[in-house]
């Protein structure tokens, strides 16, 4: 701990300070990058791994099965439905998952039947999962609808509690690329994406935003009487608050990714595909890229769009102004002195 | 600076936090007592096992449906289930367009059949009525006597209908006790042998029915009323209005035309001929059936006799149920068996608890003794959610999903995040030099405001998840809304009085290195230092200095009139006895 209060310490005094406002191009230039990349992506692939709920058909989940065998379930299906091509997969430990075209309610009964007997399990071991092929649709408009109220009402928020649109934009521009990345990740990572994963999808959206509140809320007390200091330009002044509040930011992120880990890399791997890791993975994932998109992209962006106000402009040639003086004033202390 | 005795505020804050704890037990210990709530949670399908069904509506001829029409839809998948004898069922709209039917174990194909099919309604005239018992076996009609029709019926009231069979299905037929699994609809053309369920004030009756003559699309409304007197003055008894659109009224009229001659010739109101009585008939079952005491040629009848408000509702309801078909696509489906909800929960469970555990260490092990606050915090916010949950379970039959497990599972960490925000701002404030009363203080004034807007954010994102929801996001967004509550309650509550508590103990007060909060660690120089002797401008921790070391003089100089006065206060905090420094600019 004592390296790592010393490290905040540090930040604190701005006796270690990383220039992330400085650097702002480069970061808008990865973070440009990026998105592009995760626009992109999704596109060379022909689109998203989407789950059986947005693609209609009939799931079987099979739990303690004795093999784990993909060709025991293939047969099971096709003993009802002989032409169908069924995914049978072994997603953890002993369960297996079989996913097939939609089936009418009597093939869904023989085919659990079928599979109970196959795998050697109870009949209490088999679960079914029918999706409707209207249900997908459903579900993306009503995650689209999600999407725009939140950002609307979020804006409105944001801008009522900061008091000027511009800490807004910049915060809703840092969710933004949180958004658009945490997609990329999903579409690079071939995961599936459920209805559970797009839950998670809009709660890394909130994480974003809590994460930038949290650190405007520090620019704002920097920044209260920046009309009348010479300490420090605007940028400086943003740039000390990130840092100020960057080990806040870390332990934040830490701690909200520990659960989340746990439940992603534990429950998970014993558990195979289903609510808890899709949810875990979008959150996970959303939390590392929404931290960091605080720091990088939102606080920089806001810098940047204040920069060009006349007062600030005014303010900043004062402390370049005060700088020469006191360093001319150095220099003609120097001579005196040897 | 140290110990300064008890601080009374904060400490009547913990006791109105324990107050609501133990009053919150209370209840449900109350309930759990008179055995209507239960100390666990209740839990949803997908942990319990079960079918879950996910129905859209759909009205005939393809227009949207409103939310009444939702909320009937919802009333008759409720009669059907409870009908069809399956216990527990539970049916709820979700967003304003579906319907959410959960059910115990796998229902049957009947079931199922049942829940989806549109609802049915028709009005027929009744041939024969008879009490709801099955006829015993000696006093049924002989072989020899069952009717034998002479000629074709020439309408749909004519006894022709009745045939040996359909005599004997009348006969057979159990109205006190109807059969449980509904068989397939009924041909409209032909009669139907059918049940009329007791009700409080009637017993079952048992009818045989001629064929649907006026049918339920061709009701334009209905509605219920006090019914009004031959002058026109309100009177006690209740009645039922029906309007039939311009086909229906010419087949009532057709209809009451003819049922009305039965009722005359068997002597008005002191008759009691069944043929002039006419069903209204859902879903294959009688709901009402009324004596046609006048011919309507309006096309607006008027049902009365023996309606309480309920009864008259319960009726109107029902045939605006008639008014439209609404038939339900199932748009997913999902069962789940106990092994593997069970299992999901065990592995949920599991994961929060090691992720609970990493909290713990991680904050021990970045905030010391200050982690246990931590702990303590999160276990009193752990202790409200439950109890809300347990109690909103008994209240309102909330019900823990595998998605409401995940929330509460990431709530751990939003929860322990205001912790570190206010951590951090006392830690910011002692790095000013203060002393740890006055950092909690400060340090609480400005976390406060930050708390509180970013669980505004995480309240927002709720409620759109919520409201916009689809599938098994709600249970996800309740915990998280749920949690976000508490966790208010919980730092202003505890977390903020317990940490006023602690500053007075020397063990923090004086900084212990284990405390978390030792301000030589934390690169905190002293505003005051004893005998008078006030720090120098050097000391100062600041920026300014830590850059411009040179500028140092001149930075003093240049001070604001608002960093000054943030000076002065530092000052005073600490105990100077100096007045504040004067010079000019």
């Amino acid at each position: 701990m004592s390296s790592f209060a010393k490290f905040g310490n540090e930040l604190y005094t701005g006796k270690r300070s990383y220039d992330f406002v400085g650097s702002k191009k480069i970061w808008f230039l990865v973070a440009a990058a990026a998105v592009a990349l995760s626009i992109l992506i999704p596109v060379a692939k022909g689109g998203f791994n989407l789950g059986i709920e947005f693609r209609g058909g009939s799931e079987f989940t099979v739990s303690n099965v004795k093999t784990t065998e993909a060709s025991v379930g293939e047969k099971a299906v096709h003993d009802v439905v002989p032409g169908s091509v069924p995914r049978v997969a072994n997603v953890a430990g002993t369960t297996m998952r079989i996913q097939t075209d939609k089936l009418s309610d009597n093939e869904t009964l023989k085919i659990k039947e079928g599979l109970t007997k196959a795998y050697g399990v109870t009949d209490n071991e088999v679960t079914s999962t029918f999706v409707g092929p209207t249900w997908g649709a459903d579900v993306t408009k009503q995650a689209l609808i999600g999407l725009v109220v939140f950002v609307a009402l979020a804006t409105v928020l944001m801008a009522l509690y900061f008091r000027t649109w511009k800490m807004s934009l910049s915060a809703i521009a840092g969710m933004l690329v949180t958004m658009f990345i945490t997609a990329g990740v999903y579409a690079l990572s071939d995961f599936e994406v459920t209805p559970s994963a797009i839950i998670g999808f809009l709660t890394v959206l909130s994480y974003s935003l809590y994460d930038t509140v949290v650190v405007f809320d520090k620019i704002r007390e920097n920044t209260a009487d920046i009309d009348s200091s010479t300490r420090r330009t605007f940028g400086e002044e943003v740039n000390l608050a990130v840092n100020q509040t960057l080990v806040r930011s870390i332990n934040t992120m830490m701690v909200a990714i520990l659960p989340v880990g746990a439940i992603l890399f534990i429950g998970a791997g014993l558990l195979g595909a289903g609510t808890l890791r899709d949810l875990s993975l979008a959150l996970f994932v959303g939390i590392l890229i929404g931290t960091a998109a605080t720091i990088f992209i939102s606080a920089p962006m806001y810098a940047w769009l204040r920069q060009g106000e006349a007062p600030l402009v005014k303010q900043a040639q004062r402390v370049k102004q005060r700088r020469a003086d006191a360093a001319a004033k150095a220099a003609a202390a120097e001579p005196a002195k040897a | 600076m140290a110990r300064t005795g008890r601080n009374k505020p904060s400490l009547r804050v913990l006791v109105w936090l324990g107050v609501i704890l133990a009053a919150m037990t209370a209840v449900l210990a109350g309930g759990t007592m008179s055995g209507v709530a239960s100390w666990s949670p209740k839990l949803a399908l997908d942990l319990e096992g079960g079918t879950q069904m996910i129905l859209a509506p759909k009205v005939e001829g393809g227009s949207d449906i409103n939310e009444e029409q939702l909320n009937q839809a919802v009333a008759i998948i409720r009669q059907r289930v409870d009908g069809s004898g399956v216990a527990e069922a539970e049916i709820s709209t979700q967003s304003g367009r579906n319907v959410v039917v959960s059910l115990p174990g796998t229902p049957s194909s009947q079931t199922r059949a049942l829940i989806q099919a549109s609802a049915d309604m028709n009005f027929r005239p009744v041939l024969v009525t008879g009490a709801g018992a099955v006829v015993p076996a000696d006093q049924r009609t002989p072989a020899a006597e069952l009717p034998k029709p002479t000629a074709k019926p020439t309408n749909a009231s004519d006894s022709n209908w009745i045939t040996a069979d359909i005599q004997k299905q009348f006969e057979a037929l159990d109205c006190d006790n109807p059969a449980q699994d509904k068989q397939e609809r009924s041909d409209p053309a032909k009669p139907l042998v059918t049940c009329e369920p007791a009700t409080d004030q009637t017993p079952a009756i048992k009818y045989i029915l001629g064929p649907v003559e006026v049918k339920g699309v061709e009701i334009q409304g209905s509605t219920f009323q006090l019914q009004q007197g031959a002058q026109g003055a309100v009177t006690n008894e209740w009645a039922v209005n029906i309007q039939f659109n311009a086909e229906g009224t010419s087949k009532f009229k057709t209809v009451t035309e003819r049922l009305n001659q039965f009722y005359v010739a068997a002597g008005g109101e002191t008759g009691s001929d069944p043929k002039s009585q006419f069903a209204i008939v859902l879903d294959d079952q009688v709901i009402s059936a009324p004596r046609s005491q006048a011919v309507i040629t309006d096309g607006r009848p008027q049902i009365t006799g023996g309606f309480t408000e309920q009864s008259a509702k319960a009726l109107s309801d029902q045939l605006r149920f008639g008014a439209l078909p609404i038939s339900f696509d199932i748009q997913s489906e999902q069962q789940i068996s106990a092994t593997l909800g069970g299992e999901q929960l065990r592995m949920g469970l599991l994961a929060g608890l090691i992720g609970l555990l990493l909290v713990v260490v991680y904050s021990l092990f970045q905030y010391r003794a200050l982690g246990f606050v931590t702990i303590a915090s999160l276990v009193v916010a752990g202790a409200l959610t439950y109890l809300a949950i347990a109690i909103l379970g008994w209240t309102e039959n909330y019900r823990l999903s595998l998605a409401g497990v995940a929330g509460i599972i990431v709530s751990i960490g939003q929860t322990a995040d205001s912790f570190i925000v206010y951590f951090e701002r006392i830690r910011d404030e002692l790095r000013e030099g203060r002393g740890l009363v006055s950092a909690v203080e400060n340090g609480w004034k400005r976390a406060k405001r930050t708390v509180l807007a970013s669980k505004a954010v995480n309240l927002l994102a709720a409620l759109v998840l919520y409201f916009v929801a689809v599938g098994n996001v709600r249970g996800f967004a309740f915990t998280l809304g749920l949690t976000a509550i508490a966790d208010l309650i919980v730092v202003f509550m505890f977390t903020h009085p317990t940490l006023q508590q602690l500053a007075r103990t020397r063990f923090f007060g004086e900084g212990h290195k284990f405390s978390g909060l030792d301000p030589e660690r934390l690169g905190a120089v002293p505003l005051y230092r004893g005998a008078g002797r006030l720090r120098s401008p050097e000391d100062k921790p600041s920026v300014v200095r830590a850059k411009n070391t040179g500028a140092a003089a001149e930075a003093e100089r240049r001070m604001t009139i608002a960093e000054r006065r943030r000076a002065e206060q530092q000052e005073q905090l600490a105990g100077s006895s100096k007045g504040p420094a004067k010079e000019g600019k």
